[in-house]
């Protein structure tokens, strides 16, 4: 692994008004400029440990690093210019261009009081241009399908332009096309350098694509390692409760689970 | 259309309907008057600059702080139906001209400092009510106490008109719910104007914040802004300005509920035209409501009857009305 970015120190978390703990002395490391995975069943804390990097949610103990300081101690705008979060879902009430909407991602790069420029304009045109929407930036953003706003998402992450992109199931809404599309920017990111976290359901995409995968399992046990060595099939089977097979053919793996 | 030309012939309609207002009226009989006359009737001039300038820049204020508080509230509430009264802010304020119509009389001064102080009350209590809420997310919350502190409020209200003397007070609180600006003088204008002016500086120079301000919580921290400490900076601005302002007219609807609508249908949402676009509209509607109000009729027509009835065809026709397509 290479040196690393963000550390979390032995982090517990719940959520008020609920009793089980989410997150229990949970400790971990990402590599400066890899890709990472999350995989774990539904409702066991994927988005909450994303919420957490980002500062949005606070550890009732424990310390996250971003750099090797405190996010606690980072001001606001330094944090937007260090992480970027590209939600599984957003909520949209007024009309914007995709264009206009994209821009938004631009805010930490501004001073106060300032709105974007052209030079703003360039950076989120060539974002939308990246997911293959650079001839829609017209478009009203209240009428693209799910998968097509997942690309907007991603486009103002883009835009924003930050050290490390934490995403909440990225390819969720996504065709195979479209998800070609994210998985091609991801390594493209990976050689500029940007580092990437995102949450998943499949494991083959966490297989082919990252450096390592964190696995966090209903009992709160979390595992960190290669992909090669962490997704076998005891381990999915084992997290997801269900018995997992994974398959070798043509140097990739397929799993079986049904 | 460029948005920026738009805005421009905006400003340029706005300045010529403050031109024609100015010399509209009943004096010295109902439709325009002769500018000329300014130089050789002693009344007429008297007329224009103590009466007519005031409660013209009155109306003005009192469009653009309702048309922008307006969108402002809209966007960070994520919600088109809200406008910026209903944080306790309108119902306070009329409790407050209630309350002192019937316990001071019909001193102008007191009705307009209780109102403007109930409707700050309005807003605090609804805040710390919020605050306290077990239940929602922080824009539920807001609402869900904004809602109940304004039934609080007229309550009260209504305890009041019960207990009005129906000769004399009752005739007098109606008259303020219904919103005018008949009595308004230069003092009237420049005790709200720091306020009023104030609230639209700050959100026309803060105004693209808003953008950030309208997406979900996690996504504007993400984006490097505190979402809760701005929101609250926003609304305390618009809230300030909506009771100063409606402490001299009274309740006047819908202007902070559809010109803000109409404003991003001509601009779209992005609040860099949108915020200005709504500011100006605001000026406009209530400037020619209120130069229609004090003209057609020598019995004045209450101020909020003619927003309401202006606004409420206006939106119809605007909304069932083609497309409009909005330029970048």
């Amino acid at each position: 692994m290479n040196e690393s970015i963000i550390r979390l120190d032995q982090i517990r978390f719940h959520y008020s008004g609920e009793e089980r703990n989410i997150l229990n002395e949970l400790s971990l490391q990402i590599g400066k400029g890899d890709i990472v995975a999350i995989l774990g069943p539904n409702g066991v804390g994927k988005t909450t440990l994303l919420h957490l990097i980002l500062g949005w949610l606070r550890p009732e103990e424990g310390t996250i690093f971003l750099n090797e300081r405190a996010i606690s101690d980072y001001r606001r705008k330094e944090m937007g210019k260090l992480t970027g979060l590209v939600p599984q879902d957003e909520h949209i009430t007024f009309e914007y261009s995709l264009l206009e909407y994209v821009l938004h991602g631009r805010y930490p790069h501004l001073r106060s009081l300032e709105s974007p420029g052209p030079e703003d304009r360039k950076i989120a045109q060539r974002a939308l241009e990246r997911v293959g929407m650079g001839e829609l930036a017209d478009r009203p953003v209240t009428h693209l399908s799910g998968g097509e706003k997942q690309l907007v998402l991603i486009a103002r992450s883009l835009t924003q332009d930050p050290a490390v992109i934490l995403l909440d199931e990225p390819m969720s809404n996504l065709d195979i096309a479209n998800k070609l599309i994210i998985i091609n920017i991801l390594r493209s990111l990976k050689r500029e350098g940007v580092t990437v976290l995102f949450t998943t359901h499949e494991p083959e995409i966490a297989a082919t694509l990252c450096d390592s995968v964190i696995l966090m399992g209903r009992d709160k046990h979390i595992e960190q390692g290669k992909s090669g060595d962490i997704l076998t099939g005891e381990a999915l089977s084992r997290i997801y409760r269900v018995p997992v097979k994974i398959v070798r053919a043509e140097g990739k793996s397929f799993i079986q689970w049904y | 259309m460029d948005k920026l030309k738009k805005l421009v012939y905006l400003f340029l309609f706005l300045i010529g309907l403050i031109a024609l207002s100015l010399f509209t009226g009943r004096y010295p009989a109902p439709g325009l008057m002769n500018p000329k006359l300014l130089q050789t009737d002693a009344l007429a001039l008297k007329l224009v600059v103590n009466l007519r300038m005031p409660r013209i820049l009155t109306s003005l204020l009192l469009g653009s702080v309702l048309a922008g508080s307006g969108l402002v509230f809209q966007m960070i509430f994520s919600n088109p139906l809200v406008e910026p009264g209903f944080l306790g802010v309108s119902q306070g304020a009329a409790f407050g001209a209630a309350f002192a119509i019937i316990f001071f009389g019909s001193s102008l001064i007191l009705i307009q400092s209780s109102a403007a102080f109930f409707a700050m009350a309005g807003l605090a209590v609804s805040y710390f009510i919020a605050r306290r809420i077990r239940y929602g997310g922080w824009i539920l919350r807001l609402i869900l106490s904004g809602i109940a502190v304004s039934a609080l409020f007229s309550a009260g209200l209504g305890l009041m008109k019960f207990a009005a003397d129906p000769m004399s007070q009752l005739p007098e609180i109606t008259f303020w719910l219904l919103g005018g600006l008949w009595s308004v003088t230069w003092r009237d204008f420049f005790i709200i104007l720091p306020v009023s002016a104030l609230s639209l500086i700050i959100t026309f120079l803060m105004r693209w914040k808003l953008n950030i301000l309208n997406l979900d919580d996690e996504t504007a921290y993400s984006l490097g802004i505190s979402p809760e400490r701005d929101r609250i900076l926003f609304l305390f601005t618009a809230t300030a300005a909506t009771a100063a302002v409606i402490s001299v007219s009274g309740i006047v609807n819908w202007v902070g509920l559809i010109v803000p609508h109409l404003a991003r249908r001509y601009f779209r949402s992005d609040t860099r035209y949108s915020v200005p676009a709504a500011m100006m509209m605001g000026a406009i509607f209530t400037l020619v409501c209120d130069t229609i109000a004090r003209t057609f009729f020598s019995g004045e027509i209450p101020l909020g009857i003619l927003t309401s009835l202006i606004g409420a065809l206006l939106f119809l026709i605007v909304l069932t009305g083609k497309q409009v397509e909005a330029g970048r």
